[in-house]
């Protein structure tokens, strides 16, 4: 097993979750940030590296106080946090900065000071031209649209998508602070209102207020903060297209392929050492397109993977255990939720903890299949 | 982002040639010189060997049935349930669209069916191409 040289020392997520009616998308991140400097133990006057999604590095910074050797405004959808990881273990190493803070917030629901989703507010000229006009209205048209092609190919029958859902909702009924922690069914999944064809809605990711942020720093001095250090020991990052007709194939993500193999090689572990998995569910078929893009499962065997309970609780692959995009919370951008319960698994203080957990994975996705983000991280020392 | 009325595209001067060709009752794709990759969405550019040296042609219009949802929420312009696709031409390339002419039920849209363009007119400027099954009703 390899190490980056780089720790993660401070995480949490915003004071509120859910409907956060007084505050904006800036507000969020700010929140979100002061809670994991505290978290670190740290000032600001002791951050020098800031990042962030949908608002500017330059406004956190400012606004919190912090003088910035290092800035970076990645923004590739959901899983730009997890670029941000990789990036800010780069400019550590580079000894381009020496304390990072990452931020993400999003007024998804109430929609407070909204600038869009991912801070767009309009098409690009692409999208414009040759998606918007066939009716899509949002990423149920359009992240779903591969689906029917893939189950199709494997055999993969609407059960077994509907289990995504049901699993996920067994670990966010041990979370206090998920949206949905009542158990279903998968009829309850399969007669839920029909949203576009083959997906209802139990199967489609939530909508809600929340933020969460990161603190980063050098491996070395990771013991001298007041939380158990997680250290990042693999990152990968890659996108495909920003239009989901123009996937290379709908049998799978070319994007989280990459990302994932990257995150993988750097780390030096094979699935076989991962512990635990948390992997952006903005759709119940996302989880599935990662675990076999990751080779968590063979081409086409994910689905059934899930339905046998190998990610449930008590399963040999823990997976979403804060109940993920579909039952806990999904803001938007969700990747910061997937990195926030790794390193809540890996410190051991997770409501659902596992048993155990020595190596998570946090996977995310940007855009439609446009993007994606792999973060590896460890609790075993150095 | 939305209005009332289904969205219409505002073309660029790289896309001029296939909203010329919608509107002729052509779907023109484009096709490099010196590798002979044929592609799509427009480009003035070969996106496998970056040879600028690339040619327009009008494609047969003839496709299958390569995914879709049948969206059961509208957007502007459209009645529920109407069917978002992507299709893939005969001559490669993939393209967004709808199927149209024909019941909006998994039963009736099969995967892999064979379909053909067929244009709708949204102003003056713009004609979409829409996809219906091959040999169907006009």
């Amino acid at each position: 097993m390899n190490y980056t040289g780089t720790a993660i020392v401070g995480a949490a997520e915003s004071t509120e979750m859910g409907k956060i009616a007084d505050l904006t998308m800036l507000g969020i991140n700010l929140d979100a940030g002061i809670n994991a400097i505290k978290d670190a133990g740290l000032t600001p006057a002791d951050i020098d590296g800031v990042a962030c999604a949908g608002v500017s590095p330059v406004e956190v910074s400012w606004a919190l106080g912090i003088v910035p050797k290092w800035l970076d405004g990645t923004i590739v959808g959901g899983c730009s946090f997890m670029l941000h990881v990789r990036h800010a273990a780069a400019a550590i190493a580079a000894g381009h900065c020496s304390t990072v803070l990452i931020t993400h917030g999003e007024s998804g629901r109430s929609r407070v000071g909204f600038l869009g989703f991912g801070g767009a507010g309009r098409f690009s000229n692409y999208t414009d031209q040759f998606e918007a006009p066939y009716g899509i209205w949002g990423p149920p048209t359009t992240f779903t649209i591969p689906a029917l092609r893939w189950m199709k190919n494997y055999g993969i029958t609407e059960e077994q998508l509907a289990m995504v859902a049901v699993v996920q909702r067994e670990w966010a009924a041990m979370h206090p602070r998920a949206s949905y922690r009542d158990p279903i069914t998968v009829d309850d999944v399969l007669n839920s209102k029909i949203i576009a064809y083959p997906f209802r809605k139990l199967m489609c990711c939530l909508v809600t207020d929340g933020g969460g942020a990161l603190v980063l720093t050098s491996a070395d001095r990771a013991k001298d903060f007041p939380n158990k250090p997680v250290y990042v020991i693999g990152t990968g990052e890659s996108s495909e297209t920003p239009m989901v007709s123009q996937m290379d194939d709908f049998n799978y993500s070319r994007a989280f392929r990459t990302s994932g193999a990257l995150a993988f090689a750097e780390a030096g572990i094979t699935t076989d050492d991962v512990d635990h998995l948390m992997t952006y569910d903005a759709f119940a078929h996302t989880p599935l397109f990662a675990l076999e893009a990751l080779g968590f499962t063979g081409q086409g065997e994910a689905a059934a993977f899930v339905a046998e309970r190998n990610t449930a609780p008590g399963g040999k692959l823990p997976m979403n255990t804060n109940g993920g995009g579909l039952s806990y919370m999904h803001s938007g951008m969700y990747g910061m939720y997937a990195l926030q319960e790794s390193v809540r698994q890996l410190r051991g203080i997770s409501p659902s903890q596992v048993d155990g957990v020595e190596i998570s994975v946090a996977h995310g996705v940007g855009g439609m299949f446009a993007a994606a983000g792999t973060t590896i991280m460890t609790n075993r020392e150095p | 982002m939305f209005g009332s009325k289904r969205h219409v595209p505002t073309p660029t001067p790289d896309t001029a040639h296939f909203w010329e060709g919608t509107r002729n009752g052509e779907l023109r794709l484009q096709r490099c010189k010196e590798c002979k990759e044929t592609y799509f969405p427009p480009r003035p550019f070969c996106p496998a060997c970056h040879s600028r040296d690339v040619e327009v042609f009008a494609s047969s219009g003839k496709a299958t049935l390569y995914s879709y949802v049948i969206a059961e929420r509208p957007a502007p312009g459209f009645e529920t349930p109407y069917s978002i696709a992507v299709v893939e031409l005969e001559e490669g390339p993939r393209m967004m669209t709808n199927i149209v002419d024909c019941p909006q039920t998994p039963e009736a849209l099969e995967l892999d069916m064979a379909l053909e363009v067929k244009f709708e007119e949204l102003t003056d400027e713009i004609t979409v191409p829409l996809f219906k099954p091959e040999g169907g009703q006009a």
